[in-house]
């Protein structure tokens, strides 16, 4: 059985007959973050997709967690995170702890009823991310930040070996921004849990992944990032001035 | 207006048994139509009962029997506005429309062949709660047994997907198999229900109590609870009015409901100036 917490192998996708992924394969290891970007189109939210079971390939293969992604189960070890709620509705009635307690169901055999344990984590999870003082709020009350704060609270609620996040931040002003990008490298960094991020935000990145994978429909770039700063690729797309865009660490 | 003397009638008694059983269902269920932005099935599957009336009177099926044949058929209408939308790529609201134009124009076609019902067809377009006699009120709880028992074993994978759908998938949620469990019960609800108010006025009974209860409810068990209380006073007191005043019963409910929503959105204002 494979360590790997995520591998892909010669993933070809699709919609309506035109091409998005082409051939796309690497691997993650576990407390790997992994920084995924690209232009406009280039297939990084199709691929994530994909990944967490929201879209069918044209072919290739996936496994998650050592388990090939069609017998796979344990998606409560799997916390996703989009770029916004699929067609978010403001005045939806849930409060802050229902929508992080939501988090919970999955992994949950049907009847899929809340017991102790979840209540527990509920608030141990919105303790930590800061959002206990708004936990009776109404999530449509809530600003850009604070919403994305609490559903990154539901993805993390059951303390996920890979999390994933499709442009998370793209609604956000710099500052919540900035404090957002910190707080998943802390969450990397002290629970070891496996990012896979998706960004345009290339510059940012830089600052917080190990690896990068620059995609435009098929894999451009995939490695080490400090090893992407010094190659061909990196000075392709971003020019001479790139190291200074890009490259610069804390 | 004397209450003993309403509550005397057997026929106001069944009324208001019925009607607020069908207005729990309608209500609760109307929640996750209303923000899944599903309101208007309730009014499709209003039109395909219609169509499936005029089949059984075709049929001359007797009227203790109509309802139980025309559940089967309004399911699986239920189930094409879900698959029409899943597999043909059409909108939630175009499905809709296609099974509820189907649906009348079936009634009206076999009416048209039949050259006429012994029964008029059209009662059924405006119902009336005051003839529901004791063996449809047994049905009645029976159907409100099994609508409920399945809304509060389903309540947290429903309201998950209600929230988000892509969101619940990705959690590993069956999505397709909740979304199927919805259209179904509201099948089943919408057949109940146009004995109490008419199949034009079920779709105001699953979004009026709905959205008066979203105007003022503080988080989602709150806003389910909320509407089935709605669902029941405004038909109580719908009853009551129409009685006391002599008033077509089914619009007395409805305008009551709408009277109920302005005085809930003038609740979220006031709210909201503070």
């Amino acid at each position: 059985m494979s360590d790997k917490v995520l591998t892909v192998k010669n993933l070809c996708a699709g919609y309506h007959g035109s091409e998005v992924l082409n051939d796309i394969s690497f691997s993650v290891n576990p407390g790997d973050y992994v920084g995924i970007c690209g232009p406009n189109g280039s297939g990084k939210s199709t691929m994530v997709k994909i990944i967490l079971g929201l879209m069918e390939p044209v072919s290739g293969e996936i496994s998650l967690l050592g388990k090939e992604q069609s017998a796979f189960k344990e998606w409560q070890r799997i916390g996703y995170l989009p770029q916004g709620l699929q067609f978010f509705n403001p005045h939806f009635p849930a409060t802050v702890d229902e929508v992080v307690r939501l988090g919970r169901l999955s992994g949950k055999k049907f009847p899929r009823r809340f017991n102790r344990d979840d209540a527990q984590a509920v608030e141990r999870t919105m303790e930590w991310m800061g959002i206990s003082h708004i936990k009776g709020c109404m999530i449509g009350e809530l600003s850009g930040g604070l919403r994305q704060r609490v559903l990154l609270a539901r993805a993390l609620v059951n303390d996920p070996a890979l999390l994933v996040l499709d442009e998370p931040t793209t609604a956000l002003d710099p500052e919540t921004r900035e404090s957002f990008y910190k707080l998943i490298f802390e969450m990397n960094r002290e629970r070891k849990a496996t990012v896979l991020l998706v960004t345009h935000d290339t510059a940012t990145i830089g600052k917080y992944a190990s690896h990068l994978l620059y995609l435009d429909k098929k894999v451009i770039f995939y490695g080490d990032f400090d090893d992407f700063c010094n190659s061909s690729e990196m000075t392709g797309f971003f020019g001479e001035h790139g190291q200074h865009l890009v490259c610069h660490r804390h | 207006m004397d209450i003993t003397e309403m509550l005397s009638y057997g026929f106001m008694q069944r009324a208001l048994i019925g009607g607020s059983l069908i207005a729990i269902l309608c209500s609760v269920l109307g929640v996750f139509l209303v923000l899944r932005r599903l309101s208007l099935i309730g009014d499709g599957l209003a039109h395909v009962t219609f169509g499936s009336v005029a089949l059984a009177l075709f049929f001359r099926l007797h009227s203790i029997y109509m309802t139980l044949a025309i559940i089967p058929v309004v399911l699986a209408s239920a189930m094409g506005i879900l698959k029409l939308g899943q597999k043909a790529k059409i909108y939630g609201d175009a499905a809709i429309g296609i099974v509820s134009a189907i649906g009348i124009a079936t009634g009206v076609m076999l009416a048209s062949i039949a050259g006429g019902f012994n029964v008029d067809l059209f009662s059924y377009l405006f119902g009336n709660i005051l003839s529901i006699s004791s063996s449809e009120l047994v049905i009645a709880a029976v159907l409100f047994g099994i609508v409920i028992t399945c809304v509060v074993v389903f309540y947290n994978e429903l309201f998950a997907s209600t929230f988000d759908e892509e969101l619940a998938k990705s959690s590993g949620l069956d999505t397709d198999r909740i979304n199927s469990v919805l259209v179904l019960l509201t099948a089943l609800t919408v057949v109940l229900a146009m004995k109490v108010v008419g199949i034009m006025l079920i779709s105001a009974l699953l979004i009026l109590p709905a959205v008066s209860a979203l105007q003022v409810a503080k988080g989602f068990k709150t806003a389910i609870v909320c509407s089935a209380c709605i669902g029941v006073s405004t038909v109580i007191v719908g009853i009551s009015l129409s009685f006391a005043l002599n008033l077509p019963t089914g619009a007395a409910i409805v305008l009551f409901n709408f009277f109920i929503f302005l005085v809930a959105f003038a609740i979220r204002n006031l709210r909201r100036r503070r």
